[in-house]
């Protein structure tokens, strides 16, 4: 009886999750924190991990204690062990897949990324060690790394910290740097990404 | 004990996330070609429940669980290291597919790729510290 249970309970959370369960639960996640004192931010976590692998000598930004920022270093380690459980006891009845629209499904294939419609997977193949060999690759995990690191810092932060924490406290600047999120990511989508498997 | 909290809270997002599909590099291009409302769901659902309970903080003063009041620090009002660190985020997010959340979630699904965007957001970061004075912020 109880098996059967917990199987109806696995399936159910195996299923998507739809944006309106997805939104309000990252709000939580940002209240949970706050009530623990302190503000969603997961990109602080690279320059804490800098810190602590010794750059607190070299440059005055990272003379932090980064033991203060252990909390944040936290939250990014259960997200490992999230994804890790998340993907390997409650993957969909298909294994893992973006539900991407059928319009994304064609506009990907214009520009020579071959997916199917209905088993487009969740990471793309283009994502992976063999690919880190490409240019391709390199420049979408290693550059693209990069520049996440380098603007969330000089932006103050991230999706978490301004697209949620800073809009939902009604902070301009972070409306400032959403905007500039979106422009940057506008720019690479029309720009960069169609030239870069079909030249 | 106390801090096996966090890892819990991280565990959640890194649910969410996964399962709502946004650590995908397929949902981030499609929400920048806007072909569906699934991610600006995601972000604008989370800014309106956001809203509401700062809202209620606000008013209601509700006190955190060292019992002080709940204070959100505003952020310094100027506007070049915003747009300018904004739009280079963006190129990286839009390019890579992932934003720093969705990064370690991936490393924990197995796609171990994902610790070579983390030494490269790491070095960016380290990059910034080094010029930091001579941007303008």
């Amino acid at each position: 009886m109880i098996e059967v249970y917990f199987m109806y309970v696995r399936d159910f959370i195996a299923q998507p999750w739809p944006w309106y369960v997805a939104g309000p639960l990252l709000a939580l996640v940002m209240f949970i924190l706050l009530y623990f004192g302190h503000e969603f931010g997961i990109s602080e976590n690279f320059r804490l991990m800098c810190a602590a692998d010794g750059a607190d000598n070299m440059n005055e930004f990272f003379k932090i204690d980064w033991r203060s920022g252990e909390w944040n270093l936290l939250v990014a380690l259960g997200a490992v062990f999230g994804g890790y459980l998340a993907s390997h006891y409650f993957f969909g009845p298909n294994g893992d897949l973006a539900h991407i629209s059928d319009v994304t499904v064609v506009s990907l294939n214009e520009i020579g990324i071959n997916v199917t419609k209905g088993a487009v997977p969740l990471v793309p193949a283009f994502l992976s060690w063999e690919s880190l060999l490409t240019w391709q690759g390199l420049l979408m995990i290693a550059g693209g790394g990069f520049l996440v690191g380098f603007g969330a810092r000089y932006a103050g932060g991230c999706t978490s910290g301004h697209a949620i924490s800073g809009l939902s406290a009604l902070q301009v600047p972070s409306l400032i740097a959403v905007v500039g999120f979106f422009m940057g990511g506008l720019a690479i989508t029309y720009l960069v990404i169609p030239y870069l498997f079909n030249y | 004990m106390r801090m096996s909290r966090y890892i819990l809270i991280g565990m959640l997002l890194g649910f969410v996330l996964y399962k709502s599909e946004a650590v995908s590099w397929f949902r981030i291009y499609e929400m920048f070609r806007f072909q569906s409302f699934h991610m600006f769901g995601i972000i604008g659902s989370a800014i309106v429940s956001g809203i509401m309970i700062v809202q209620i903080i606000k008013r209601r003063k509700v006190k955190n669980v060292e019992g002080a009041e709940i204070v959100i620090k505003d952020k310094a009002k100027t506007f070049p290291r915003y747009i300018i660190g904004g739009f280079i985020f963006g190129c990286g997010w839009a390019i890579a597919g992932a934003c720093p959340a969705p990064m370690f979630i991936l490393l924990g699904a197995g796609h171990t790729v994902f610790i070579v965007y983390l030494i490269a957001a790491m070095t960016g970061t380290f990059v910034y510290g080094l010029l930091r004075k001579r941007l303008p912020h």
